[in-house]
Formats: C-alpha cells, structure tokens, sequence
C-alpha cells in the first residue's frame, strides 16, 4: 500500500536475540530512562497555593454586565438564545416599569434569565450575537455541585455585582476583532 | 548475665523498633519515588512534604472496619498477616548491624544472636513467610486470593532454591554460614560483590521474587487478580500485608548488605584511629546507607519494569537462574581449589 506520510515504522516481533533474552541490559538501559526522569521539573501545579493561569480570552462562566451606571445591558432579544447552539438559554422578557429607569438600561428587560451550565459548550457564539454588549464569557469556571438542578444558573449568578464589577476588556477586544474580520 | 540479657531485650525492642519505623518510611518513600519518576510531586498534604503520611495512613487502617468474608475459615484468616509479619521481623535476628559497643568496660555485639547457621536461619523465616501469603489466600475463599496465593507458593519454590544455591559460593569462598563472620571478613574491599559477582545477582533477582516485588509481584498484581492474596482483606490485616512486604524488603536489602557489601565495615576507618565506640556507630551508619540504597533500588526497579508473565518467571527461574547457580559453584570450586594447590 502507498504511504501518505513516510513515517510509518515497521515492526518485527522475531525471536529475541541473546542479548535481549538476558533482559539485564535492556533493565539497565529503562533504569537509566527512569533515573533521568527523577531530576526532571515536576509539571504538578500544586492546585489551591499554586492556579494554573487561564488565558486572557478564556471561556468561562458567562456574565450579564451593566452599564456604567450600573444598569442592565440585557433587553431580553433573544439573540443569544436563538444562536446558542445547545439550546442551553432561555429568558422571560418583562416592561420596564416607571422608577425602575436606575435598574434597567432600556424599556425592555429580561425577568427571568437562565442558562443551563450542563448544557453549554462555552462557544461564545451568545455574547457573538448579543447587540446590546450584555452577555460575555469570562476566565471564571463553573463551581461543581452536586446537584443537577444547581446547574441552572439565574441572574443571581450572571447578572454581575454592582461593587464587584467584572473585567472583560479582553475578551471584548477579542469579539469585536472576529465580527470585524465576519465583516 | 542480666545485664546481657537487659541489654539484649534493649537491642531487641531497638531493631524491632527499627525496622518498622524503616518499613514505614518505606511506603512513603515508594509513593514520592513513584511521582518523582514519574515526573509528579507525590503525597505533600500531610506535614511538611508529606512526612506524616505514614502515621495517616496507619490510623485509617486501623479505623477501617474488619471485614470477614461469610464463608472464610476465620482462624485461618486471622493468622495470615500475623504469620507474614511475624516472620518477616523475625529474618533480623541474625544480622549483624554493626561492631561491638564499649559499655562499661564490655563487649556487646550489635547482633541480636550470632548463629552459626545464620544464612539458612534467615531462608527458613523468609520460607515461613510464604505461609503467611498461602494461609491468608486460602482462608479467604476467593479464587482470586487463591490464584495470588497460588503464585506465591509456586514463584517461592523456584526462587529459593536458586537463592541458596547462589549463596553457596559466597559460603564455599568464606567457609562459615554465621553472618557477623561473614560480614568481618569483608573488611577493607574484601566485599563479596567483587568476587563473587554473578552470585549477587542471581540473590538479587531472587530477593526480588522473595519479596513479591516488580517484575515478579505476580502474586499480588492488580490488574489481573485485583490484589491477589489480600483481595478480601480490609483494615490492619491488608496493612499488616502491606507492612510485611516492606520489613521484607528492608531485611533482604541488610541481608544483602551483610552478605555481598562489606556490612557495618567502612574501608580505612582502622587508619583515622577513632574511639571504638565511634567507630562502631560509623559502622551502622554506614550499614543503613547501603540497606536504604538497595530499598530504593527494590523501588527504582518497581517503577521502572513491568511484570513478568507467569511462564517467563518460570522459566527465568528454573532455566536460567539454578543452572547459573549451580555453574557459579562448580567456578567457585574450581577456583578454591587453584588457589589452595598454589598457597
């Protein structure tokens, strides 16, 4: 049969020879090997001291930003739902209400809005189709639970804190250059 | 007399003392060399690097429930890990750790008995030991444990009797079978290794069959027969198993020591003129250097070979191993007997 890459290697499990029937030498030879890899780096990173570092694009858990007053970017659209690719969004849509113009950016806002962590596959195609700039994945993963249910995660985990802002300049960055290149 | 016999149950509790605080180490030793070989870090959590792991792990055996499987032969059960344990402490009795002490104007050896059939004395315990596996696989009533135990038996035969044999040259070469003597004749470079080396090999490999260590850790493989003689064993019987394969490797690396590296004796030490005492604990310091280095050989090994199939271990041991023995004696022989015909 042709070859497509050349590197196939062709083995021959014949009799040993006699120096390989005394398997001394060969033991000597793996103890070497072994020997070498006692002085080696260890690649452990000792976990909960020690993180390993996530890229700055990485994608986490999502988070549902506000503007800089605060208010809720998300009008419950639906873009993301409608692309997300595991079906793993969904939202109630609800009027915003008079005195509630502090809370929600615009006249139309998500009441309820979940997204289902066992489902996702982190693509990032939601925070893609988002207009409004409201959902975006973060470098922060997702607790485990034990629980299924646990995993539905409403807008008190996404929607993010108002003293503890969330840092995706980053990964925005990286968004608006792939929609530049789409363009 | 009682001072002797106070100062021999002192050196008695030492040893035994000793040996299992070693054989402790020992199981920490393994899992760090383990990581570190295999390019990890190895147990670290408990104490500083993971010193008191041991002590851990020996509370949480003995909390461990025991279990007795329904239809063992309880007895039987019971004695196996006493007998593999037992027997396993008792092999140390004969070897000689070091010189003598100065105390109070007198000699006391650093051996608890000095037999003049050591040698065979140390086989007989180790052929005990096989007991201690054959019982416990047996009275658990699990094809499984029967299997390892099995192996054991069969693995103990062919290995024991290449290992005696192999000794016979270093006997035939130093004319006595009692350890101290053995180990004082090394003094200066006089090590066994040197002129006898073919036969420390074949007690090389043999002591690793003995111990049930990787390559010929049949009896006990996990893949195949899920822990072969301990499968149905739980808390301090599986540890007393565990620990036993440990003491045992310990006293066959001193055995080993004793034997083909010279023992306590350091080369030249008779020309710095030390105190006799010093010197004496010199000596067992340095013994206990070259045991720990043959301990972490038995683990480099483990770790870096795998097991033997059951019919190369057979055939290793019967084609290869007696017939170099017993062509090492007829060397040996010969050569004695050259070199009394010169003297």
């Amino acid at each position: 049969m042709l070859s497509l890459s050349n590197r196939k290697k062709v083995i021959e499990q014949g009799e040993l020879s006699f120096m390989e029937k005394l398997y001394l030498p060969v033991i000597a030879k793996g103890l070497g090997i072994t020997v070498k890899h006692l002085f080696k780096r260890k690649v452990t990173i000792k976990y909960p001291e020690q993180k390993r570092s996530f890229a700055k694009i990485y994608r986490g858990l999502h988070v549902l930003k506000r503007d800089e007053q605060g208010r809720e970017n998300c009008t419950a659209c639906g873009m993301c739902a409608v692309a997300c690719p595991a079906e793993a969004i969904t939202m109630i849509s609800a009027e915003r209400k008079k005195g509630e113009e502090h809370l929600y950016r615009e006249e139309k806002y998500a009441s309820v809005y979940e997204i289902n962590m066992l489902r996702c596959i982190f693509c990032g195609l939601c925070e893609e189709a988002c207009p409004k700039d409201a959902i975006y994945l973060t470098d922060r993963t997702v607790d485990s639970e034990y629980n299924r249910d646990t995993f539905i995660y409403g807008k008190d985990k996404l929607v993010e804190k108002i003293d503890n802002r969330i840092d995706i300049s980053q990964r925005k960055i990286k968004t608006e250059q792939k929609l530049d290149k789409l363009k | 007399m009682d001072s002797f016999l106070i100062y021999k149950a002192i050196l008695v509790l030492v040893i035994f003392v000793v040996s299992l605080v070693i054989a402790m180490y020992s199981t920490i030793l393994e899992r760090k060399f383990a990581a570190w070989i295999q390019d990890r870090v190895g147990p670290n959590r408990t104490g500083p690097g993971g010193v008191l792991q041991p002590l851990a792990d020996g509370v949480k055996m003995f909390m461990k429930e025991d279990i007795i499987p329904a239809h063992a032969h309880k007895f039987l059960f019971k004695a196996g890990p006493m007998i593999a344990m037992t027997t396993a402490l008792m092999a140390s009795v004969v070897i000689p750790f070091g010189k003598t002490l100065l105390i109070g104007g007198k000699e006391y050896a650093l051996q608890v008995s000095d037999l003049n059939i050591g040698i065979l004395y140390v086989f007989a315990m180790v052929s005990i030991g096989v007991y201690g596996i054959m019982i416990g696989g047996w009275a658990s009533n699990n094809k499984f444990s029967l299997l390892g135990a099995l192996r054991a038996s069969s693995q103990m035969i062919s290995y024991e009797l290449a290992m005696s044999l192999s000794l016979i040259s270093v006997i035939m070469a130093s004319g006595t079978l009692s350890m101290s003597e053995i180990a004082q004749q090394q003094s200066g470079w006089h090590w066994n290794v040197i002129t006898q080396p073919l036969s420390f090999i074949i007690f090389l490999i043999c002591a690793f069959a003995e111990t049930n260590r990787t390559p010929f850790d049949l009896p006990e493989c996990e893949t195949e027969l899920i822990g072969g003689y301990h499968t149905e064993y739980s808390s301090m019987g599986l540890g007393l198993y565990l620990f036993a394969e440990y003491v045992n490797m310990f006293i066959s690396s001193a055995v080993m020591v004793t034997l083909f590296f010279g023992g306590y004796n350091i080369p030249y030490i008779e020309k710095l003129g030390l105190a006799h005492n010093l010197e004496t604990i010199l000596g067992v310091l340095f013994f206990f250097v070259k045991t720990g280095f043959f301990i972490l050989f038995f683990m480099w090994v483990r770790w870096t070979i795998p097991r033997f199939r059951f019919d190369q271990l057979m055939n290793l041991g019967w084609k290869y191993m007696i017939p170099l023995a017993l062509i090492n004696i007829l060397v040996t022989g010969g050569l004695i007997l050259i070199f009394d015909y010169f003297k």
